[in-house]
């Protein structure tokens, strides 16, 4: 009986010591030193083309510096991160979105190094404000988007348009989108949400926040949404759900579109998936109240307190020099984030002109801490644009996004 | 137990140390009923009363005690948080009302034909009713955006009669307001316009599942009743041949035999069917995680969903740990509701009532409330 029992706790004791090691692991010693640390990145990428080029830096770097690092591409950025955070094991390096930024900075979550880097100076004004809380320049941006109206060019011929047909105002866009306009394919499309929608409220005049007042509800931005929506009664304007696509691209890879508004990623985009497709992108046609266009960036986001922080400067410079920003714009599309950068790329990509051009007018989207709840209900409301009231939709907004300003400013 | 009194306490006796090796055996199963069970739930039930916004540890220093704020934001506070928590509430609402009776009475009837013993090809047709079952919902979801796209297969199926089909996953329509607007009324009259219970007016509370919302529906029926079907073939095949033949013998006819003495004897598998099934769609979440979940006018968002969503993305863990318990308490009554509606009427059916199988598998969901069905 004796030796039963104790074999028995024996057993037990076993048991548990078995899946105790099982939970414990990583905690290896992590020294002072530079070399030898292993970062991991996590990505939120367009594709693969950008997956290799960012892994191909990072090899890069790490192999002069005698580092590892680890790039994770993952499937949905903003979940992954806030389970890394809630879980206290963030990745070292991260994409951090321009709608998330002001919640993480407000949270506490990232660390605010950006003044120390060596080339903290070189980036466009405009980007340094949009990643900065308080304040304070937090996180480098790692590059930029703005904004192009792509013109399908086998339908613009086939439509007997020429270059001098090229919109430059919202009359001549209604009427080359009405004139591309056929059965098979509508003249019009872009994603239905805040981030495409919203330039026309700003071509208006309007904005989202004006100071310390939040003006969503004005007439600037009825007029932009009305605009819209006379594009969609005269069946030129679809948004890509109702052409069976997932985004602006597909839709205008398809043809199902002769022309859409999106950012320099559709270039990676179409090379990848429609290479046949014959395009150019233009800068968007100016509103009543003149050119607005929108400028999106993900910065290098790091987290608080990161143990591997000199690393982590040191590949962050590396990532945001001029020549590697460069061969990222090759690789997948991007804007250089500096302001030497930019203009090289101008010289360099002339057929993306258009979208350096267009940050003369570009503006940050509304993205303070809780505006993004916000925003989002809106691109619900969004899909009621073809029937609704524009002052509904705005309302609506308005509200919302008055009582998350007041949460974030109070 | 009194015989352990009289026991003498030393000199061993042959169940001397029982309970220490019983402890000792359990231990492992208990620890990791504590680890994996019981310390998450305490844990989340502390973040569902607190302001952690997901960094560090939810018992760092920093987290501060907020009382219900957390529960008084998506209930009673006005706002967004509240609305989307209503309309998610509505949605899942019209979900579990058509999902459960339906993948109940499709499972029966499959079990009931499946059972049957002049059935060639048995085996092939409950391999096939069962296959949704064990193929991942996922992989379902997408096969399903192919054949609901504006031009896929089932609207060309339908185009052929003639009708032309909506944008199922997109059409935000609410079933009961188009039915409605086919009457002419397509807005709401003013008394039902004005915000009612959770912020949402009574007319979106009348709305009904959406298309969107529709085409899940026939999706979990289609994955779910296969499960089903096998809790009620076990049970079947433990009512006996001779409770047939005395059913024969009585003169009654297939119709009344099913209704008067398949469906009772059934009663204790019913209740296991509806249970899970109710637990198992008020819990949705892979479909709507697949489909994006602010697709369709935000029609296809559930309380599973909204409390994903506020924590890891709008990082208002608190928010998110309090829809979670104010679901796991719908969850709770509505099974208790449910028991007490499907309780056994009346003490001498009682004996007749437990087939074996069922029985087990009823005990072993039935772990709200104890009295009642046994």
């Amino acid at each position: 009986m004796r030796t039963s029992q104790w074999s028995a706790a024996a057993l037990a004791a076993g048991l548990v010591v078995t899946l105790a090691a099982c939970s414990s692991g990583g905690e290896s010693g992590d020294g002072d030193v530079q070399t030898g640390q292993e970062l991991t990145m996590l990505i939120g990428s367009s594709g693969d083309a950008e997956t290799t080029a960012v892994q191909a830096a990072a090899d890069a770097w790490a192999a002069e510096t005698g580092n590892t690092v680890e790039v994770i591409a993952a499937n949905d950025l903003v979940q992954q991160l806030g389970q890394g955070f809630s879980g206290n094991n963030p990745p070292d390096i991260f994409y951090m979105p321009w709608d998330q930024f002001q919640t993480y900075a407000a949270q506490g979550f990232i660390e605010p190094y950006a003044d120390e880097l060596a080339n903290a100076g070189d980036f466009l004004p405009a980007l340094a404000e949009q990643f900065s809380y308080d304040g304070q320049f937090y996180c480098a941006p790692k590059d930029f988007s703005t904004l192009g109206l792509q013109i399908n060019l086998d339908a613009w011929e086939a439509a007997g348009l020429t270059d001098a047909d090229i919109p430059t105002d919202w009359d001549q866009l209604a009427s080359v989108a009405q004139k591309l306009t056929t059965g098979e394919q509508v003249g019009l499309s872009m994603g239905r949400e805040y981030a495409r929608v919203g330039v026309f409220m700003n071509q208006a005049g309007g904005s989202l926040v004006d100071g310390d007042t939040v003006v969503a509800d004005s007439p600037e931005n009825a007029e932009g949404l009305a605009y819209l929506q006379g594009l969609i009664a005269d069946g030129s304007l679809k948004f890509p759900q109702e052409l069976e696509a997932g985004w602006g691209g597909e839709a205008f890879g398809l043809g199902k579109a002769a022309m859409v508004i999106e950012g320099p990623w559709i270039n990676g985009a179409m090379a990848n998936d429609f290479p046949d497709r014959r395009f150019i992108s233009v800068e968007l046609p100016a509103g009543p109240a003149g050119p607005s266009n929108f400028a999106f960036s993900n910065c290098w986001g790091m987290p608080v307190g990161s143990e591997t922080k000199d690393a982590t400067l040191d590949l962050i410079e590396f990532l945001t020099s001029d020549e590697q920003q460069l061969a990222f714009a090759e690789a997948f599309g991007v804007i250089p984030s500096t302001e030497s950068g930019s203009a090289a790329y101008a010289e360099q990509f002339p057929e993306n002109a258009a979208f350096v051009a267009g940050v003369a007018s570009a503006t940050s989207p509304v993205a303070f801490q809780g505006a993004s709840a916000a925003l989002a209900d809106f691109n619900v409301q969004l899909e009621q644009i073809g029937s609704a009231d524009p002052s509904t939709l705005l309302g609506t907004l308005q509200t919302n996004l008055q009582a998350a300003f007041d949460e974030a400013n109070g | 137990m009194p015989r352990t009194a009289v026991r003498p306490r030393r000199g061993g006796g042959i169940r001397r140390g029982e309970a220490r090796s019983g402890w000792l055996f359990i231990a492992p199963s208990v620890i990791i009923t504590a680890v994996f069970l019981v310390i998450p739930i305490a844990l989340a039930f502390w973040v569902s009363l607190s302001d952690w916004n997901g960094f560090q540890s939810p018992l760092n220093p920093r987290v501060n005690f907020v009382g219900l704020e957390n529960y008084a934001a998506i209930t009673v506070d006005e706002g967004l948080d509240r609305r989307n928590f209503g309309i998610s509430v509505r949605n899942n609402l019209y979900y579990v009302l058509l999902v459960v009776p339906l993948q109940t009475i499709i499972s029966l009837l499959l079990a009931v034909q499946v059972n049957r013993a002049a059935l060639r090809g048995k085996g092939f047709f409950r391999t096939a009713f069962y296959f949704p079952s064990v193929t991942s919902t996922v992989a379902i979801v997408i096969v399903f955006q192919f054949l609901f796209t504006a031009s896929g297969a089932v609207n060309a199926v339908i185009g052929a009669f003639g009708i032309d089909g909506p944008d199922w996953f997109n059409d935000s329509t609410g079933l009961v307001h188009g039915a409605l607007s086919a009457f002419g009324v397509s807005g709401p009259p003013p008394a039902l316009a004005e915000p009612g219970f959770l912020g949402i007016s009574a007319w979106e509370w009348l709305a009904g599942p959406s298309v969107a919302m529709t085409s899940l529906i026939m999706l979990a029926i289609f994955t779910t009743s296969g499960t089903f079907m096998l809790l009620f073939l076990a049970a079947l095949q433990s009512i006996g041949a001779e409770i047939d033949e005395a059913t024969l013998m009585d003169g009654a006819g297939p119709v009344r035999k099913f209704f008067s003495v398949t469906v009772p004897m059934l009663r204790p598998t019913l209740f296991t069917v509806l249970t899970l099934g109710l637990i198992g769609s008020w819990q949705v979440f892979d479909q709507i995680y697949v489909l994006g979940g602010a697709s369709a006018g935000g029609t296809i968002s559930t309380p599973a969903f909204l409390a994903y969503r506020s924590s890891f993305v709008d990082l208002e863990w608190g928010q998110g740990a309090a829809i979670a318990f104010i679901l796991f308490l719908f969850i709770i009554v509505l099974t208790v509701l449910q028991r007490w509606l499907l309780r056994e009427r009346g003490p001498k059916k009682r004996k007749n009532a437990s087939s074996k199988t069922a029985d087990l598998a009823a005990s072993a969901t039935a772990f709200t409330v104890d009295g009642g069905l046994r």
